[in-house]
């Protein structure tokens, strides 16, 4: 009975918990509760994941409506991945948050923001898990409204501007979605992924489909932040609380990912989409160049989260390369990618959450000797931002081995070396962070800072230790990434 | 103990030692033995392993899968088996002499010094050890990182622009070409295993080859090869046993290490050799030895000279293997031991004269041989075994590398080396001729104001003065062995015989 | 009365100006108007390709009736429920931010940030 609606539980699960969270008014109470159901939609999604893996794809009929008509939920080796990690990043995140949201947001009621987190999380798995286009266009909106809510929630009154002006692209961005699937709706009568292409194989050619392959393009590109789409990026995750920058950026730029790969490998199919349309000629030159530019501005921030966001972009650029390059080996590049960079940005950004705790800022010249004063939150920060790089034994090393070996496969010399160019890149704004660390003493707001309290540390430290496990035994996050891209490649029509 | 256990063991002796002398940390003296007994252990463990090797059994292990179809895989075969003795065996002395060098000189944090220094000292020996590409270029860059903290001990500015240099080109070549290299040799090949004869046969064509050798040889920044040596020189910033173990022996031996094992076991000198990649290999590394000499000889802080003097010999390696001609390859192996010897002497002999006189610049050390009688002869003894003068051992391996260089039918090369071992002489024995020699500078108080109580010496010039004893001590030992590897030069080479079969 | 292709006429004309708007305007408030309008085209996009010539309400009375597509205008049900949120959510941005700025022009606000 339990197994059996595990798809639909997964999603009914936490959206039912947020409401019951709003009435919980105690702080604690109100976390342990989101808490509790955080951790057991991991389990779910882990269980579900494990039946994908053993069994192949599951099928789940919302309400018992078989489709066309009524909304199916279809698991494959890809979404069950998207949605473990969606599921594993929120765990995470709220095992850390009470002490970091108690001291960032002092005016804010704990149980709204709890609510908040759990829709966010609530909508980001809906996307994933759903079969049906018009309902991952609600789950979009509601990963969407709670974050664009949580960002505002920022101490900087920048904060407001930049959820304001992320709440414009993003519904532009929806907006551009759903236009996109009115028009194929318009020309298939259905919303169902697999009846969409199946049924849009014979009408490929018309003016209509192409018009909506255009706005889909566009719009999903603005909501995974691919460059130049990106601009709403950097603002909306530096000013953001901690808790939240973690989350969203571990999540909602990877679930977009997810959305791009379905509708273009998927509904569209390769053929349509990269040999006729030659998508991918317009998808590795954007990546590229989001890479190297995205890299270089991270260069010259002094606000690091800021500077971590623009890292963000360039990360987002390497996924998209490894969708543009039409292979296995491409695709599990990115999907692994999308699991790794989670990891480690998630990461990056619990530890940057433990220095504003201490120290209170997150510019550059604030943290002058924090290596000395927090050495436990900043072993962290370097060994997330050694992943980053790409340094071996971590797992951003697996991704760009993946990528470029892709690239080679492809025959791509130059965006070969353009990837091992970004690496370095990396090094140069990752060394920015670790000189001022260790190589001043402290002073200023880091001369009283002390270690950041045991209740952050280990989750930070959880996500760096997966950093390294995945990084020196990859045949988890590999496997079932290839899974996926094989699944993808495959496409959605029989 | 079985030789699986052995390599797991020398393996991680050094990284429990990190953790050891970390939780020993507030006691220096309990902390110091701890590293010198793991030192002695870790080197008898590899020491176990010597007789598998010479019996022709290659023991080998392999621990987890990293990649699909490529494991961190462990495999002891003879380059490895000579580089990781000399790692391990002249741990255990730079250990010894770094206690000394340290209390004396009063350095500043030797608790996190002496941790680095034993994670370094497993990465090497992840290095030498390592059973396929992959392994080795984790370790590679785990032997980077691990020595950053070394380079960057003083954490003055200086130490700070140095730390830099170190890091932006190791990291910055292996990641543009050394990865690159080994990601297109797998996605040539479909595997990363060092296999005798080589795997690139008949996968690649002539022309990609030339480019592929080129993203090997350059990649490899710790090989030092001309135009990117300039981290060399910059990480003498670091303390004096950095210098002498890592700087001299463990990080560049890493460095051309890693291009003998490539052009012998995944390209095959038989490859090399027909389609005559590697010659304009022979031409940098030639040119390297020539003009890294060159440079020392206008250096006149003590160790920059032996560091560009590094850059020259690390050449002659890169050369050897170049060559491709089973008399080359042995010879750079060798050299590879008989460099080490010589050149951690030097060093050696440089932190002693900082430590008792502290004197940098070769231009003040005029007439210090009569302060410090034993170092300045060990300091000769070094210099000849570089230069190749018998009965050094530095003498055979160079008499190999140019036998090969008359084997491949590169007389030009034979040229090279013997200007190269006069521009040795040029720049290195005007020290001790100096040292014992000269008149002492008239004391000046300019360099000496910070002197502690310990130091007066050059207060009365005609006293002896010579560094701690374990300092001493160690660089008697080194000098010593430069002279013993001459008889025992024979064992040596019928271990590495068999890589160029 | 057949009118063609005149409602999507009127789609593309709304979304255009919304669109522009959105872009161009300096203002908060006329932003949120332009999303607005933006999103409503969308609306009638999606009613009008459900509606067919002289069918009717999908009331079945009796088989063979003609009748309009009703999913269509379900969805936009949902839709509309979408966009009044985000309206509501920007609206309650642009007044924190009045709060705390003193404006709701754009380029007031880039000076202010600029400054601090």
């Amino acid at each position: 009975m339990f197994a059996e609606h595990l798809p639909i539980l997964q999603i009914v699960v936490p959206l039912v918990s947020a409401p019951v969270c709003v009435l919980l008014r105690r702080r604690e109470w109100s976390w342990g509760f989101a808490l509790l159901i955080s951790w057991f939609c991991f389990g779910m999604s882990a269980l579900l994941l494990q039946r994908v893996l053993q069994t192949g794809t599951v099928i789940y009929y919302v309400g018992n409506w078989a489709p066309p008509w009524g909304i199916e939920y279809r698991i494959d080796a890809v979404n069950a991945f998207v949605v473990f990690l969606g599921a594993l990043i929120g765990s995470v995140v709220l095992l850390y948050a009470p002490r970091s949201v108690a001291a960032e947001l002092p005016g804010v009621r704990a149980n709204l923001f709890y609510t908040s987190l759990l829709l966010c999380m609530t909508g980001l798995m809906g996307m994933a898990i759903t079969g049906d286009v018009f309902n991952l266009f609600v789950f979009l909106e509601i990963s969407a409204l709670s974050s664009y809510a949580m960002i505002a929630l920022g101490r900087d009154r920048r904060a407001l501007t930049a959820s304001y002006n992320y709440l414009l692209m993003g519904t532009v961005g929806a907006t551009f979605y759903v236009i996109g699937v009115g028009l194929l709706y318009m020309v298939t009568g259905t919303l169902n992924m697999v009846d969409l292409a199946i049924r849009l194989e014979p009408v490929l050619m018309t003016r209509t489909v192409l018009a909506a392959f255009a706005f889909l393009t566009v719009g999903i590109s603005l909501k995974l932040a691919l460059f130049p789409l990106h601009l709403w990026l950097p603002n909306a995750y530096a000013h953001a609380p901690s808790v939240v920058t973690a989350f969203i950026a571990a999540t909602a730029t990877k679930v977009a990912i997810y959305v791009f790969l379905r509708f273009f490998y998927g509904i569209f199919g390769t053929h349509y989409t990269f040999e006729v349309l030659h998508l991918d000629m317009v998808l590795v030159p954007l990546g590229l160049t989001g890479v190297i530019v995205a890299s270089l501005v991270a260069v010259y921030q002094t606000n690091i989260k800021r500077m971590l966001a623009y890292s963000s972009v360039a990360q987002v650029g390497y996924m998209m390369i490894g969708v543009g390059l039409v292979s296995v080996t491409g695709l599990t590049a990115t999907l692994v990618h999308m699991f790794n960079h989670a990891l480690m940005k998630g990461a990056l950004f619990l530890a940057m959450g433990c220095i504003v705790l201490r120290v209170g800022a997150c510019e550059l010249e604030d943290l002058r000797g924090i290596g000395k004063r927090m050495p436990i939150t900043m072993a962290a920060f370097v060994a997330g931002g050694l992943s980053l790089i790409g340094i071996p034994l971590t797992v951003g090393f697996i991704s760009k081995w993946y990528l470029v070996l892709a690239a080679l496969q492809r025959g791509w010399w130059p965006v070969a070396v353009l990837i091992l160019l970004g690496s370095l890149i990396a090094v140069v704004y990752i060394w920015r962070v670790v000189e001022v660390a260790y190589f001043h003493e402290p002073t200023g707001k880091t001369a009283e800072a002390t270690e950041a309290p045991l209740s952050m540390l280990v989750p930070t430290w959880m996500l760096v230790g997966a950093t390294l496990y995945f990084g020196m035994s990859s045949t988890f996050t590999s496997g079932v990434a290839r899974r996926g891209a094989e699944v993808l490649m495959a496409g959605l029509a029989p | 103990m079985t030789p699986q256990t052995a390599i797991l063991v020398s393996l991680s002796l050094p990284l429990a030692t990190c953790i050891l002398v970390a939780l020993a940390g507030s006691r220096p003296n309990v902390r110091d033995t701890i590293s010198f007994i793991a030192g002695l252990l870790t080197f008898s463990s590899v020491l176990s392993l010597l007789p598998y090797v010479q019996s022709g059994v290659y023991p080998g292990i392999s621990l987890f899968e990293v990649l699909p179809g490529v494991s961190l895989a462990f495999e002891v075969e003879p380059l490895g088996m000579l580089f990781g003795l000399v790692a391990s065996g002249l741990w255990i002395v730079t250990g010894l002499y770094g206690v000394g060098y340290m209390r004396g000189h009063h350095e500043v944090d030797q608790t996190r010094f002496f941790f680095f220094f034993a994670f370094a000292i497993t990465a090497a020996l992840g290095v030498a050890f390592a059973g396929n590409l992959l392994t080795l270029f984790i370790f590679y860059e785990v032997l980077t990182l691990s020595t950053y903290p070394l380079v960057t001990h003083a954490r003055t500015p200086e130490a700070l622009r140095g730390g830099r240099i170190y890091l932006g080109i190791l990291v910055g070549t292996s990641v543009a070409f050394l990865l690159l290299a080994v990601m297109w040799t797998y996605h040539a090949t479909g595997t990363l295993d060092f296999t005798a004869g080589g795997i690139l046969s008949g996968k690649v064509d002539t022309p990609e080859l030339y480019i592929l050798l080129g993203l090997f040889a350059f990649g490899t920044g710790k090989a030092a090869l001309m135009p990117f040596h300039r981290w060399l020189p910059a990480a003498m910033v670091a303390p004096t046993p950095v210098s002498a173990l890592l700087h001299a022996v463990a990080v560049v031996k890493a460095g051309v290490f890693t291009v003998l094992k490539v052009l012998v076991y995944i390209f095959g000198i038989d490859l090399l050799r027909d389609t005559g990649a590697s010659l304009w290999l022979m031409y940098v590394a030639g040119f390297t030895v020539l003009a890294a000499s060159l440079v020392a000889m206008t250096k006149d802080n003590l160790k920059a000279r032996l560091a560009y003097s590094t850059i020259s010999q690390l050449a002659y390696i890169v050369l050897g293997a170049a060559l491709a001609t089973p008399m080359a390859v042995i010879g750079g192996g060798m050299h590879i031991l008989m460099h080490a010897f010589g050149k951690i002497t030097l060093f050696f002999c440089a932190g002693a004269i900082n430590v008792a006189l502290h004197k940098t610049e070769i231009s003040d050390m005029r007439g210090i041989g009569r302060q410090m009688p034993f170092t300045m002869c060990a300091f000769v003894i070094g210099a000849l075994s570089v230069i190749g003068v018998p009965p050094m051992g530095g003498s055979w391996s160079k008499w190999n590398l140019a036998l090969g260089a008359v084997d491949a039918g590169q007389l030009v090369f034979v040229g090279v080396l013997m200007v190269s071992s006069l521009l040795n002489i040029a720049y290195l024995m005007p020290i001790p001729i100096r040292a014992f020699f000269s008149k002492p500078a008239p004391v000046t108080d300019a360099g000496h104001g910070n002197h502690d109580g310990d130091h007066h010496a050059s207060d009365h010039h005609d006293g002896m003065h010579e560094a701690p004893v374990l300092m001493v001590g160690a660089l008697l030992f080194t000098a010593l062995g430069c002279v013993v590897l001459f008889f025992y030069a024979g064992s040596v080479y019928r271990l590495l015989e068999p890589i160029v079969r | 009365m057949n009118v063609g292709l005149l409602n999507y006429w009127v789609v593309i004309f709304l979304m255009m100006v919304g669109f522009y708007i959105v872009m161009s305007s300096r203002n908060l408030i006329k932003k949120m108007v332009g999303l607005s309008l933006f999103q409503t085209s969308v609306f009638i996009l999606y009613i009008t390709m459900g509606k067919i010539t002289g069918g009717t309400a999908p009331i079945l009375a009796q088989p063979g009736t003609i009748y309009s597509n009703p999913l269509p205008h379900v969805l936009i049900l949902t839709a509309i429920v979408v966009g009044v949120a985000t309206t509501a959510l920007g609206m309650g941005l642009i007044v924190r931010i009045k709060e705390s700025y003193g404006t709701i022009e754009e380029d007031d606000i880039q000076t202010m940030d600029r400054e601090q």
